[in-house]
Formats: C-alpha cells, sequence, structure tokens
C-alpha cells in the first residue's frame, strides 16, 4: 500500500495481481463537513459489522497541508477500541495535494483491502462542498453526515452532495435542532426531480458518540447494497462503477506520471516555474511539454 | 523520486497519564516539517502502537511518555515491533528520563531520546538523519 501512495514503480504490477479478487467488498463512503462525527460513525459501523463477524477495512483520508506537504491524521483516535481486532484493517491516507478531497491512490488502497478479503471498505473523507463527489465515484455507498446548528446549512447544501448521497446521517442529535435538519433535508429530497424506481435516500438520526441510531444507519447501508444488487439496475450500476473505476485509474496514472516528470526536472516546479518565465514561453507550450515526456516515461515503466 | 516518499511517523501517547499536550505540540511540528504524521491520541498499549504503526506502515514511531513508564512501554513496542516484521521502523520517545534510563534505553532499541524542552527543531533534524523510507 505504501507503494501504491507513493506511486512507486511496481505498484501497478501488484495492482493488476490483485484486481481479479477485488468486487466482492461492499465499499462505504462516509463524508461530510469536518468534525460532523465521521470518525465516531466509522467507529461505531465497524462494531455492528464485527458484531456479524464480518471483516472490515478503513481507509480514512485527511487532508495535507498546503504549505508543508505534511499532515497529522487523526482518524484513528475514535477508532481505537478496534486497534488490536485481527478483522479490522484501517489505514490512514493524506490528499498529499489532490483535488477532491481523496487522494489519488484512495481508489488502489480500497481495492488491495477488497482483495485481502474484507467484507465491507469504509471510506472517510472531510468533504468541502465540491470535492464529497469523489468519494462517491469510489464508494458504492455514500453517507453523507450533518449536525445540527451549522446555520443555514440545510439549505446551503449544493445540489451535487443532494445526489452523492445514499443515505444522510443527521450526527449530534443528542442536540437541539436535529428533527430541523431531518425535516428539510427530506423537504428536499422531495423536491427533487426523480424517476421511477429511483433510490430514495433515507435520513437516519444518528448519536454516534452515544452509539444511537447505528441499527438504522446499518439497515440503510444493507438496503442500499441490495436495492444496487437487485434492482433490476445492478447491470448499469456495474458498469457505472467500471466507468469511473476507470477514470480515477487513468487520472492517478496521469497525475503520477506528471508528478514525476515535474519532480525530475531541475529544481521541480519552481525550476519550471522560472524557466517558463525567464523564456518568455506561455504555461500552455511548457505544459505540453511536460506532458508530453510524462507520457514518454509513461511507455518506458512499461504503464506505471 | 524520492521526493514522493513521504516519511510517515506514528505519534503515540501510551500509558495512563492524561496529557497530550506534549505529544499534539509534536505531531504539528512534525506535520509543518512536512511529514504525514498519524496521531493516535491518549492511553495507548504497546499492542496498540505496534499494530497502528503496522498497518499504517510507517517508518518511524514516536511515544511521548510522562508517567516514569518509559522503561516499560518503549521497549516493549520495540519488541512488538520487531516480533511482527517492524524491525526498520525506527522507535524514538520523550519524557522525563535520566541519563541511565537513556543508555539501557538506546541498548534496547530505543534509537532517538529527547527530554522535555527540547527543540521541536532537533526532533525534525534527527528524523531526517535517522530515519529513512522504508522499501
Ligand atoms: N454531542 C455529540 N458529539 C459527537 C457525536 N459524535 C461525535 N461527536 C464529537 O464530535 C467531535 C468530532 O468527532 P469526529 O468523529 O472526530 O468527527 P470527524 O467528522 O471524523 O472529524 P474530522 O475527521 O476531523 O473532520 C468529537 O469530539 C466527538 O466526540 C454525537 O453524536 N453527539
Ligand atoms: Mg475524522
Amino acid at each position: 500500500m505504501r507503494d501504491i501512495d507513493d506511486g512507486m514503480p511496481g505498484a501497478v504490477d501488484a495492482l493488476k495481481a490483485l484486481y481479479p479478487r477485488t468486487g466482492r467488498a461492499h465499499v462505504v463512503g462516509v463524508t461530510g463537513a469536518p468534525g460532523t462525527g465521521k470518525s465516531t460513525i466509522c467507529d461505531r459501523l465497524i462494531g455492528s459489522f464485527r458484531a456479524e463477524g464480518k471483516k472490515v477495512g478503513v481507509v480514512a483520508v485527511d487532508p495535507s497541508s498546503p504549505y508543508s506537504g505534511g499532515a497529522i491524521l487523526g482518524d484513528r483516535i475514535r477508532m481505537q477500541e478496534h486497534a488490536t481486532d485481527p478483522g479490522v484493517f484501517i489505514r490512514s491516507m493524506a490528499t498529499r495535494g489532490h483535488l477532491g478531497g481523496l487522494s489519488a491512490s484512495t481508489g488502489d488502497v480500497v481495492r488491495v483491502m477488497d482483495a485481502m478479503g474484507m467484507d465491507v471498505v469504509i471510506v472517510e473523507t472531510v468533504g468541502v462542498g465540491q470535492d464529497e463527489i469523489e468519494v462517491a465515484r469510489t464508494a458504492h455507498t455514500t453517507v453523507v453526515v450533518l449536525v445540527p446548528g451549522m446555520g443555514d446549512d440545510v439549505q446551503a447544501i449544493k445540489a451535487g452532495l443532494l445526489e452523492i448521497a445514499d443515505c444522510f446521517a443527521v450526527n449530534k442529535s443528542d442536540r437541539d435542532g436535529a428533527d430541523k435538519v431531518v425535516r428539510e433535508l427530506q423537504v428536499m429530497l422531495d423536491m427533487r426531480p426523480r424517476r421511477e424506481g429511483d433510490w430514495e435516500p433515507p435520513v437516519v438520526k444518528t448519536a454516534a458518540i452515544h452509539g444511537e441510531g447505528i441499527g438504522d444507519l446499518r439497515g440503510a447501508l444493507d438496503r442500499h447494497a441490495e436495492w444496487a444488487a437487485g434492482s433490476g439496475r445492478s447491470g448499469q450500476v456495474l458498469t457505472d462503477r467500471r466507468k469511473s473505476e476507470l477514470g480515477e485509474i487513468m487520472r492517478g496514472m496521469i497525475a503520477k506520471a506528471v508528478e514525476r516528470r515535474i519532480e525530475a526536472y531541475p529544481g521541480g516546479i519552481d525550476g519550471l516555474a522560472n524557466d517558463v518565465r525567464a523564456a518568455g514561453k506561455d504555461p500552455y507550450t511548457a505544459a505540453e511539454e511536460i506532458l508530453k515526456g510524462a507520457m514518454d516515461g509513461l511507455k518506458e515503466s512499461g504503464g506505471r | 523520486m524520492s521526493s514522493t516518499r513521504k516519511l510517515r511517523i506514528l505519534v503515540a501517547k501510551p500509558g495512563l497519564d492524561g496529557h497530550d499536550r506534549g505529544a499534539k505540540i509534536v505531531a504539528r511540528a512534525l506535520r509543518d516539517a512536512g511529514f504525514e504524521v498519524i496521531y493516535t491520541g491518549l492511553h495507548q498499549t504497546p499492542e496498540m502502537i505496534a499494530a497502528a504503526a503496522i498497518q499504517e506502515d510507517v517508518d518511524a514511531v514516536g511515544m511521548s511518555i510522562m508517567s516514569g513508564a518509559h522503561m516499560v512501554l518503549m521497549p516493549a513496542v520495540v519488541d512488538l515491533l520487531r516480533a511482527r516484521g517492524g524491525e526498520g521502523i525506527a522507535v524514538f520517545g520523550g519524557g522525563i528520563i535520566p541519563d541511565d534510563d537513556m543508555e539501557a534505553l538506546r541498548a534496547k532499541g530505543v534509537k532517538g531520546l529527547f527530554t522535555p524542552g527540547t527543540p521541536l527543531a532537533e526532533i525534525v533534524d534527527w528524523i531526517n538523519a535517522n530515519v529513512t523510507p522504508r522499501q
């Protein structure tokens, strides 16, 4: 997994080899604003799956610092109870500057866990607006976490968020205002254009810290998985999944090849920017040159 | 290509004492130095620390122990890591550690030891000099 994260040569060969063993795990995305209780929900969901003997993988993604490139990955703190359970594998990742809230290799790490035999893989990401959409691409079932008392937040939810959510968790429902959030969400969902047979995202109230509502949330996740498998649309669901997987892998490969090319440039991205300026070159030409070099590099390394 | 390999460091607060300010300050300093820090919070047992270090595939484990239990906890983590194929993981720690204990801990494989008040830059420098991404 480390090699995948670091984009090392050889990682792609390993991923190719394990790919046939993927496709069995139920991939659950948990996203929402910072501090809404995503990790606490993950912790409770782990407990709920473990009670049935299911093996659980968790990929917890946090943002890298734009200043230092470093990161503090603190989601494990809330999942300590499962730290020594051999049926639980938790892996923290930093976004490493990739847009969209998902580090480029998240999908790869999810597939590794799938191939390891995890029955469920939970992907936690901090979503700030637009970014949640990336989670939905990787996950089979996406939970969007909201909390009461965030002002006009429910109204402010973008259409995109409504579309990616397969389920809403209104967490911290031990606080005032949860019912209001539920009602407002329900109104928005009812106003949404729908087609016959569409999945209706349930809105579940949770107080994860007290373990409340987790059974309901589990029920919603299971129902969604069943619906996806048996709605007569399973063919479409699988095709869509393959499409987004392909897109994600291609984007990841291109991004890594470009990154490697830029790193190989004397002085890295700073050197490149300076040279572009000094040569009076336009950035499009410079970008084309980098891209061309990246593609040649990709050929040499056999698709890595 | 080496710069895509980022150092991953687990910062843990083992033992019973409930102060993790020091550990958090170190975690922040390491992030600001460009490392990826996995922070696991309070009350960690050596078992939990070793399990997390292996799952997270870290290059180093740092522990902050103010309770005086360093002679038990630090070597326990070293031993558990060795037993699980993590012998390449550098172990370092901070706390109120007498000189005699330092010698003993070094002998047991705790590579870096820092006392309270050590400038954060010193810890960062030590990591840069002594920890390399594992292959
Ligand atoms: N009152 C209340 N607090 C909660 C609940 N669930 C979580 N919290 C608290 O909310 C805080 C944040 O919880 P986390 O689970 O770390 O939230 P998160 O969304 O994972 O946070 P980030 O990963 O930092 O974005 C913690 O102090 C939790 O104890 C809840 O149901 N009720
Ligand atoms: Mg979290």
